[in-house]
């Protein structure tokens, strides 16, 4: 095996230096009704071009594999990566380090991890931003766990009915345990998350509002806020699509104390919804109750500048049982992937990319109406909308895939059985008019 | 190579990013648009995000600098115990940069997924056949994240039997993560000491294991390096009261092909696909942390879960006893291709192979290094092995002094001060991927640093010397944050 240095003189020696006869004499420290008497049944070892047939038959009984058209996004979504991201982020110096607890020769991560948080707090508007967490959902539910564990009288987290209903699901699995409870705020006819039902709410510690929400919506949370005040709780905003701060108002100008989000959009691939980047940043006020780790800026011994984690007297390893999170690998080389995209993108190109996605969307947006299909709702949104589809879309939409790899649109039934004809459409920068106009012709 | 590995060299200083920025530059060319362009209304639109503006050699340039201040594996050695950072195969990445997996949407659906829930499905087989358990979820994205997921099936097992417990016993030789873990179902950890020779006696366990106790997390082979040669007996005592035993396989590098933990009395176990799978560190992540678990647990396993029917795979939710998601999407899928490939690179024999010689690596550094620095437990080890400095303190050296002074010698030191037990750690996993050669200069280092630590104490405590910066102050760091700039 290629991986494995070892010739048989070099067995011998080292045996002889630990005192054993053979290599299963090392292992003469576990009883023998411990170990197994099964060998491991796998596949036998593949050389590299077995493995790479192998796997590219695999790859290709994906549709991925062509270059399908996803008119979803649903919170996964295509944008196009310039060569110089998967290009430098392969380099090995960053892909094959630790987490950087040695900082003299961690120098190039610190920074470039500082850099990534510098630019998450200048995109969402906020003081502080953490070195990234594993995905938007595990993000929030540590954002619903601070506002919990902070409440000493309630022990319910209002949650948008039109949070992504993963990220519902996830919170529910991570503060059932501890006793508190989730409850909905329902949506109005508008698509919009319902600020009375909200307002009506009593003993809540918090309110967690998605913006773009999972309709595609924008959400007023001006008008979040000022409950929030009202009721003396913690407002949490959350976001699926990290490119609607290149154009919308970010949650940092509305007031929102902490902010999960999903970073897959800046620059990292799909590939089937994980790896994606966990965003999470707060106020300065929240500071030591954000989980996971931090890099800070300081000095070495000589005067000059470096980078350090620091704040580990918040983590696990350092607090264990008292720690806010168990959190301690988190999606570190998804963050400096990001921190690439967004250097190479700079403030021009993020404007310009954000406004296209809107663009596009609009069009595809009209194109449908004209077609036959009625808007879900009349509310203004960054690069998703709902429609209501006619009758017989579902059998066109199959069929397109087939004929032409183009998915046209997720129904939206699973997710709220009321909207069974209504369908979630999302189009990117990726998406030509060309193919806005061959979809449309195909489903009128 | 008889040669030191670490020298100096030229390398860049390199400024932040917006050092370099000015106005105007972009690294990227923008696409014509070939729609209309549609005003949001002014309300809901802001001034773009203050990034820097950089052409592209620029970008090029900065990062290209900045890796060459990190140490990785693929630059040397890294020892880190508990870690297990072996050599990470070129061909996963290939693998898993296939159009077929890097560009899969996670909702268009199983009948065209077909490729990666097969995948997933096989990964689970392959995982579940290693560790000797019935069922697994790829669903955890680390390894933390899979304790989680292993202690929320615990608490969901109690619950469902109808009487929830209060506590969880934690051995001292645990990982941080094991204890916030328990906290988070809203168990009391119990620490437990494990015994003179460095492994859990039953008679501990048996005096405070009762029917409010939720179980135990046992990390086997340990932190210290041992195998926890009771854990039958442990389990069985923890049965009798009706708990549960978590496995931490975060070790499970030491006894692929030699131990399954599911035979051996463990009802539920995370592993790190990061680390004995192969799958690079990134830096602190991406990972991915599986969970394996008996017949018993495996109503309680995360959803979606994936069914084979015929020759089709899918995703299934009905499942009324399930924790619930833990993961937006599926989990870490492009981990889970990288570790497919190297199991399937590897097959039995490879995985076997892999952790004797991991043992044999560990158990040559123990010996080599015994006269040099202290062995608080002289026995046999399993992958890693752990040191203190109770030989240098009369010189007034630490750990810390002598792990500084390994960078100068070209390599990443040891996990240093961990375990909580031993005073002092200095703890050595040099995985099955370093030859001989490789850990004889390891070896020579710290015999040389050794030897300064008498001679040249002030060498070391200011060390290192050839790294582009020098021990940081992380004191005023965390007195006064500086998180962004």
């Amino acid at each position: 095996m290629r991986y494995l240095p070892h010739t048989k003189e070099d067995i011998e020696s080292m045996l002889k230096v630990t005192g054993h006869t053979s290599l299963d004499e090392l292992f003469n420290c576990i009883p023998d009704d411990l170990k197994t008497k099964e060998g491991i049944d796998i596949p036998e070892s593949l050389s590299e071009w077995e493995l790479n047939s192998h796997m590219e038959a695999l790859a290709s009984l994906n549709i991925a594999c062509k270059d399908y058209k996803c008119f979803i996004g649903a919170g996964s979504y295509d944008h196009y990566i310039p060569a110089i991201i998967p290009y430098l982020i392969s380099r090995s110096e960053f892909m094959t380090a630790y987490t950087p607890y040695q900082p003299e020769i961690s120098q190039g991560t610190l920074q470039g991890i500082y850099e990534f948080q510098t630019m998450v707090t200048q995109l969402l508007g906020m003081d502080i931003a953490t070195a990234s967490h594993y995905d938007c959902g595990t993000a929030l539910a540590e954002a619903a766990l601070i506002a919990l564990r902070k409440n000493r009288k309630a022990n319910k987290i209002a949650v948008s009915s039109l949070t992504h209903p993963s990220h519902r699901q996830i919170i529910q699995t991570y503060i059932r345990p501890a006793g508190y409870e989730m409850v909905e705020v329902p949506y109005t006819k508008d698509g919009l998350t319902d600020l009375k039902a909200f307002e009506a709410m009593d003993d809540i510690a918090g309110i967690a509002v998605q913006s773009p929400n999972f309709f595609g919506n924008i959400e007023d949370l001006k008008a979040f806020k000022t409950i929030a005040d009202s009721k003396k709780i913690l407002f949490i905003t959350s976001f699926t699509e990290a490119l609607a701060y290149g154009l919308l108002k970010n949650p940092g100008y509305f007031g929102a104390d902490i902010v999960a989000g999903e970073g897959q959009s800046l620059g990292i691939a799909k590939s089937f919804g994980g790896p994606g980047l966990g965003l999470l940043a707060g106020t300065k006020k929240q500071m030591r109750n954000l989980p996971g780790r931090l890099i800070g800026k300081t000095t070495d011994a000589n005067g000059d500048e470096g980078f350090v984690l620091t704040l580990a007297t918040r983590e696990q390893h350092i607090r264990r049982e008292k720690a806010s999170s168990n959190i301690c690998s988190n999606n570190g080389l998804n963050a400096m992937t990001a921190a690439m995209y967004l250097a190479t993108i700079g403030k021009i190109g993020i404007r310009e990319i954000s406004q296209q996605n809107h663009d596009k969307a609009a069009y595809l947006k009209n194109c449908l109406e004209k077609a036959g299909f009625k808007p879900g709702f009349n509310t203004p949104f960054f690069n998703e909308f709902v429609m209501k589809v006619p009758k017989g879309f579902a059998k066109k939409r199959a069929a397109l895939i087939h004929k032409s790899c183009i998915f046209a649109g997720m129904s939206l039934e699973s997710f709220y059985p009321e909207l069974k004809t209504h369908y979630l459409f999302c189009a990117t920068e990726t998406i030509s008019k060309d193919d806005i106009d061959q979809l449309v012709k195909e489903v009128q | 190579m008889s040669q030191q590995p670490g020298t100096s060299g030229l390398i860049f200083n390199e400024p932040q990013l917006w050092d370099k920025s000015r106005k105007g530059r972009c690294a990227m060319s923008l696409p014509k648009l070939d729609v209309e362009r549609v005003e949001l209304d002014k309300t809901l639109t802001g001034d773009p995000p203050d990034l820097p503006q950089l052409f592209e050699l620029d970008v090029v340039r900065h990062y290209t600098r900045l890796s060459q201040w990190n140490f990785g594996v693929d630059s040397g050695m890294y020892p880190l115990g508990s870690c297990t950072m072996k050599y990470n195969p070129k061909t996963n990445e290939v693998q898993a940069a296939r159009q077929g997996f890097a560009s899969a949407h996670p909702l268009s659906g199983d009948e065209f997924s077909q490729g990666a829930l097969e995948l997933m499905f096989n990964l689970e087989q392959y995982l579940a056949q290693i560790t000797g358990f019935d069922a697994v979820t790829l669903q955890p994205a680390a390894g933390a994240h899979g304790e989680l997921a292993g202690m929320l099936m615990i608490h969901a097992y109690h619950a469902k039997n109808g009487k929830q417990r209060s506590k969880i016993l934690i051995p001292d030789t645990a990982h941080g993560t094991n204890p916030a873990s328990a906290t988070l179902c809203g168990y009391e950890s119990i620490n437990i000491k494990s015994g003179p020779d460095g492994i859990l006696e039953p008679g501990t366990i048996a005096a405070v294991m009762d029917e409010d106790t939720a179980g135990i997390m046992v990390t086997n082979p340990n932190t210290v390096g041992f195998f926890e040669s009771n854990i039958k007996k442990i389990a069985e005592i923890v049965h009798s009261k009706g708990g549960l035993v978590y496995g931490d396989g975060a070790n499970m590098n030491a006894i692929m092909g030699i131990v399954k933990p599911g035979e051996i009395g463990i009802d539920v176990l995370h592993l790190n696909l990061h680390k004995t799978f192969s799958t690079p560190h990134g830096g602190g992540g991406p990972g991915s942390g599986p969970v394996a678990v008996v017949k018993a647990l495996e109503p309680f396993l995360p959803i979606p879960r994936i069914k084979k029917e015929l020759d089709t795979y899918k995703f299934i939710t009905d499942c009324q006893d399930t924790i619930g998601r833990i993961h937006t999407y599926y989990g870490h899928f492009g981990i889970m291709v990288r570790a497919y490939s190297y199991i399937l690179s590897m097959g039995a024999k490879g995985l076997e192979d892999a952790s004797k010689l991991a043992v044999l690596n560990a158990n040559y550094v123990k010996e080599s290094l015994k006269g040099t620095l202290n062995l608080p437990y002289d026995k046999p080890c399993m992958h890693e092995c752990v040191f203190n400095d109770k030989f240098q303190n009369k010189y007034h050296i630490t750990t810390m002094d002598m792990a500084k002074r390994l960078l100068d010698y070209g390599f990443h030191p040891p996990t240093v001060y961990f375990p909580l037990v031993v005073d002092g750690a200095f703890m050595v996993e040099p995985t099955e991927t370093e030859s001989k050669e490789y850990i004889d200069q390891f070896i020579h280092a710290v015999k040389a640093i050794a030897k300064e630590a008498k001679t040249n104490p002030e060498k070391l405590k200011k060390a290192p010397h050839l790294t582009k910066v020098t021990r940081l102050d992380e004191v005023s760091a965390a007195r006064k944050p500086c998180l962004c700039g």
